[in-house]
């Protein structure tokens, strides 16, 4: 095991898969020789060559598309969006192109892409920059969505993610890039779809995923300070979304808080809810809680903009609500 | 070209021709659902096009997608098996009329989203570019594609990259129900793609012996490495947009003109004048067609539905 920042964890990933399989490239906006734009694939260029590391105009729907395309032949394409509000200009390629094509077309084709993004706000960007929008994309069959908060996972799902056949958007969070954890040495991969328990306790299940994770695991450390020991899982996985570590948590502490950096209307805590409600109703003792962004255009004031994103001191209070 | 390969493009097209009015039919009948898009009119586009490409050349075209399928060899059996969305067509009955492919023929779709499928063509072009393999990517799409984003993303990427795809403009005069003079800046298409410095032609869309003569020479261009290559074909489609189309943006007498210039006759009469074939050849080639139609719509008609556990079946390639 080595302590290793998220960026370095990502880094490696796509390195030791471009040096793997020939057929593992990446393009996108600034990927090349600028050596992207969160320094991701600093160093890439040099090393791989412009044919394996390309930089696009800026058209994120022919970056996509194209990515959609060389997948189609065979290749493993790495298609990078500089941040997840532009993924909205390559929407339809997104939800309706790559997860469509192998079920429409009876199975004959796949779509073997990795389009990898970043999501969150807090770097006062303003209401277009700062968006975390992932439950969007989420909605869509066919597409799998993948979000992890910490070192280890980011390099191992981003492993799987690369060899995995079927399309996946892959969110980063920019304000996790310096989240430094152990990540094992050697081969490491992570199963896509499976949520996960990042801290154990007994009297709270708090659920939650990317960089609201640390926010969560925060909050648990200032609520064991009153003697509350918070469970909290990280979904890791949005589509497939494995609830089972969720269901085993709840089933022992019966009271959850779902805590999601996006909007709270049809968010990731409405999806969770209404899965507990319908699996595990019995076992309900107190009305479940989200903490999540207000209901607001992110504003670019630093105070106002820190107001609006869920803080530990916003899970600490939901938390306390439903004890 | 030898006598049997200009039979086999005059079979084309007339199969092409019969298997629509079989469809207009059976939509009628109410047995095919959804969106029906007849290529009644710009058979020779499709035709002569596919016709000049070799085995690995990759195709793919917008919704307008039945004669495609036939000319890259695709049976009608599993084409109208597909429209009435039968286990047995070609995408297993999930795409319908506008999602046709066949991989193993290379042939990638039928795709419904206007020039959405533009973007897709530069990506396989790059595909086959990366593997340093020859293979060109033709990528048909309507006039209509070509006032979208898409279109112009995927031509200066193309440009950018010296990728090895042959655009092809079908310029049927209206995208859906407006003129190209309503909609584009541009009248004649082609020009679009001199803003991207990508060598272009134009050519009779309702000749299949131009269109395959263009076809040629482009794609001798894109696979020598030159980079994209532009061709738009001027041709018309004689039924309206899709099923149901009140065609009140146009007069019954441009529809007359240009029947005058129907593809099947314009070939028809060639191969007779050039005693190619004879009449009495040509009309056998008809009868063979229409029974080919015939068999066709009886396999459709007999090909069991899919199963109900097939609805969720080719979501994910892998489960986890």
């Amino acid at each position: 095991m080595a302590v290793k920042t998220v960026r370095e964890a990502i880094s490696e990933a796509l390195w030791e898969e471009m040096e793997r399989d020939e057929k593992v490239f990446i393009l996108g906006e600034e990927v090349g020789v600028w050596g992207g734009t969160y320094a991701v694939t600093k160093g890439f260029y040099d090393h791989f060559g412009e044919k394996r590391v390309r930089d696009t105009p800026i058209a994120e729907a022919a970056i996509v598309g194209a990515g959609i395309g060389a997948a189609l032949t065979g290749l493993r394409p790495v298609a990078e969006l500089m941040t997840i509000n532009f993924a909205f200009v390559a929407m339809d390629h997104i939800v309706n192109e790559a997860p469509k094509l192998h079920y429409m077309f009876g199975g004959q084709m796949s779509v073997p892409l990795v389009i990898r993004t970043v999501s969150g706000g807090g770097r006062q960007l303003g209401a277009t920059h700062s968006q975390t929008p992932d439950v969007i994309f989420a909605h869509f069959p066919g597409l799998k969505v993948v979000a992890p908060a910490t070192p280890a996972d980011s390099k191992g799902l981003l492993k799987s993610a690369i060899r995995s056949e079927d399309p996946i958007l892959f969110i980063e969070n920019v304000t996790l890039y310096q989240t430094r954890g152990e990540v094992p040495d050697g081969e490491h991969l992570v199963p896509i779809g499976k949520s996960k328990v990042q801290r154990q306790g007994s009297d709270v299940t708090v659920v939650t995923y990317s960089k609201m994770l640390n926010v969560s695991l925060n909050a648990a450390e200032e609520l064991a300070k009153d003697g509350i020991q918070a469970e909290v899982v990280d979904l890791r996985t949005l589509r497939p979304l494995d609830m089972e570590p969720v269901i085993e948590s709840f089933v022992k502490t019966n009271r959850v808080v779902i805590v999601e950096e996006g909007w709270r209307s049809y968010g990731v805590g409405a999806e969770v809810a209404a899965r507990l409600y319908e699996e595990a109703f019995d076992y309900i003792d107190a009305p479940i809680k989200r903490v999540a962004q207000a209901e607001v255009p992110l504003p670019y004031n630093r105070n106002l903009e820190q107001l609006a994103i869920p803080q530990v001191s916003s899970v600490v209070e939901a938390v306390q609500d439903v004890l | 070209m030898k006598k049997q390969e200009y039979l086999d493009l005059y079979h084309q097209m007339v199969l092409i021709r019969r298997l629509e009015e079989c469809a207009a039919e059976l939509y009628q009948q109410d047995k095919i659902g959804g969106f029906l898009h007849l290529y009644i009119g710009q058979e020779a586009v499709s035709t002569g096009l596919i016709s000049a490409r070799q085995p690995q050349d990759r195709v793919i075209t917008a919704y307008r997608d039945h004669g495609v399928a036939i000319n890259t060899g695709i049976g009608a059996k599993e084409v109208i098996a597909e429209l009435l969305g039968k286990a047995t067509g070609t995408s297993k009955g999930k795409g319908g009329s506008m999602h046709m492919a066949d991989v193993e023929k290379n042939f990638w779709g039928g795709h419904a989203i206007v020039g959405a499928h533009l973007p897709l063509a530069a990506g396989m072009a790059l595909g086959d570019q990366y593997m340093g393999s020859d293979a060109a990517t033709i990528c048909m799409f309507g006039d209509g594609a070509t006032n979208i984003g898409f279109f112009h993303e995927a031509l200066n990427l193309s440009k950018v990259w010296n990728l090895p795809v042959l655009w092809v403009v079908e310029n049927n005069q209206y995208g859906m129900g407006t003129s190209v003079a309503r909609a584009s800046a541009v009248g004649e298409i082609r020009q679009k793609a001199d803003g991207y410095s990508i060598p272009n032609a134009i050519a009779d869309g309702m000749d299949v012996l131009s269109v395959r003569k263009a076809a040629v020479k482009a794609l001798k261009h894109v696979r020598s490495g030159k980079g994209p290559f532009f061709l738009e074909f001027t041709t018309y489609r004689y039924r309206g947009h899709s099923m149901g189309d009140p065609e009140r943006y146009r007069e019954k007498e441009e529809i007359a003109q240009w029947e005058q210039t129907d593809p099947i006759g314009i070939y028809q009469r060639y191969l007779i004048a050039e005693k190619i074939a004879t009449r009495a050849e040509l009309e056998e080639i008809e009868m063979q067609a229409e029974a080919e139609i015939m068999e066709a719509v009886e396999f459709a008609e007999t090909s069991p539905e899919p199963a109900p556990e097939e609805l969720y079946t080719d979501v994910y390639v892998q489960a986890g």
